[in-house]
């Protein structure tokens, strides 16, 4: 690919959904041509984060902690491992902290640097959380961001943003909602949504 | 020589809402799972690290124009342009991933957490300034968060270096912290109103005792 050509993306018409899949589809060959890419194994990987790498998992790790007060002291401190011995370990999730929600303090997470997010538990981020509006105001008006997902928090909670600058990858614990003591961890689990493991939501009422 | 990210968005005035998303969309493009999937698995080829491809993402001149993986998918292009991987004598892949061993991969991951060679210079609660000068290369301490006083509530071992790594001078591992800013001092009297604070993981380097 010469200079020429690369500068010719940037263009306009480069930039149209049959342009964009055209450009992929001669990326894949030339990569797959030169013997660095394998298309089957891009196939697995594609299957791997639609099917089994997602949001289910973290929720999982939440109703846990929600129901087993050793393992949430065990996700407080050391979260790698008590979420590797759930089985959710993997790329992009390599150096976890979990941060946990109480009545006076919320947790919200962030990468206003690129799109840092906790895959292994999580899955592949949402849009809005690569997006520049989100990276610009999360860190500076983070109750106007909350606002504007439904989430209205007393004005004496305090805020904690975590900004993920390095390859430490963040998850929220929420707090557990009331009324649930009946519930078992798979019930709970699917009050857990992916915002509120961000911190951009509350989990579901029961 | 000048070096400029464009993706240093923390605090930035921008025009625009969050569109907010249901869970389960993930993609919005047939084209984009390919590049998601292209972008993991030239990981082992060693072709590149995931400092160099941060910091040709961030340099990318219409970076803010993009969509996420139109960035990821321009970047991979200019990488593969700039390493000669499309020429005609391109250089030999490290490990090419398979169909097999992809699952297992990923679910391995790839740590850059590095056995410790010194003692740590800062423990947790010591008060720190940020380094308020912005080397000319890639490097992960926001713009918003430079100069500024903090105070270190984790500390994390030593990790793999971005600001080398990404200019293929090596990973020279650092200490890795976690520091947190009252929001008043990163943004002043309107900060304090918001009762907030924000924590960076920050490496030595970018740290001076205070």
């Amino acid at each position: 690919m010469s200079e020429h050509e690369h500068r010719h993306h940037d263009e306009p018409a480069q930039r149209t959904p049959g342009a964009l899949e055209l450009r992929v589809r001669a990326l894949e060959a030339a990569l797959t041509d030169k013997g660095y890419i394998d298309p089957a194994a891009l196939d697995v990987l594609i299957d791997a984060y639609e099917t089994k790498i997602g949001p289910r998992n973290g929720a999982q790790v939440v109703a846990r902690a929600w129901c087993d007060p050793a393992f949430r002291r065990w996700l407080l401190e050391d979260a790698t491992s008590a979420i590797a011995s759930l089985g959710f370990s993997g790329r992009q999730g390599e150096h976890m902290v979990a941060v946990e929600n109480t009545p006076d303090v919320h947790n919200m997470v962030v990468c206003t640097l690129c799109s840092c997010y906790p895959w292994s538990v999580l899955g592949l981020p949402p849009t809005w959380y690569k997006s520049a509006p989100y990276r610009a105001r999360a860190v500076k008006d983070p109750r106007g961001v909350l606002k504007e997902f439904g989430v209205e928090l007393a004005q004496s909670t305090r805020i904690r943003i975590w900004d993920s600058t390095a390859e430490v990858r963040y998850l929220v614990l929420p707090q557990r909602p009331p009324r649930t003591q009946h519930l078992g961890e798979r019930e709970l689990a699917n009050l857990v949504t992916r915002d509120s493991m961000i911190g951009t939501g509350l989990p579901r009422p029961a | 020589m000048t070096y400029r990210s464009y993706a240093d968005l923390g605090g930035v005035e921008l025009p625009g809402a969050i569109v907010q998303e249901p869970e389960g969309e993930i993609f919005h493009a047939p084209w984009e799972p390919r590049v998601m999937a292209m972008v993991v698995a030239m990981g082992p080829t060693g072709m590149s690290n995931i400092d160099m491809n941060r910091s040709v993402r961030e340099t990318l001149p219409n970076y803010r124009d993009l969509s996420y993986y139109e960035i990821w998918l321009a970047a991979l292009e200019k990488l593969a342009a700039q390493q000669g991987l499309l020429g005609d004598s391109p250089p030999r892949p490290a490990q090419v991933l398979r169909a097999e061993t992809a699952f297992a991969t990923i679910k391995k991951g790839f740590s850059v957490q590095r056995p410790a060679t010194r003692p740590a210079r800062f423990c947790v609660g010591d008060r720190v300034r940020t380094a308020a000068v912005q080397p000319p290369h890639h490097t992960r301490l926001p713009g918003y968060a430079r100069g500024k006083l903090g105070v270190v509530e984790r500390v994390h071992g030593m990790h793999v270096f971005p600001d080398t790594n990404a200019q293929g001078m090596g990973e020279s591992p650092q200490w890795l912290y976690t520091v947190a800013f009252d929001a008043q001092e990163l943004w002043g009297e309107q900060g304090g109103l918001q009762r907030s604070s924000i924590s960076v993981d920050a490496f030595e380097p970018y740290l001076e005792p205070a």
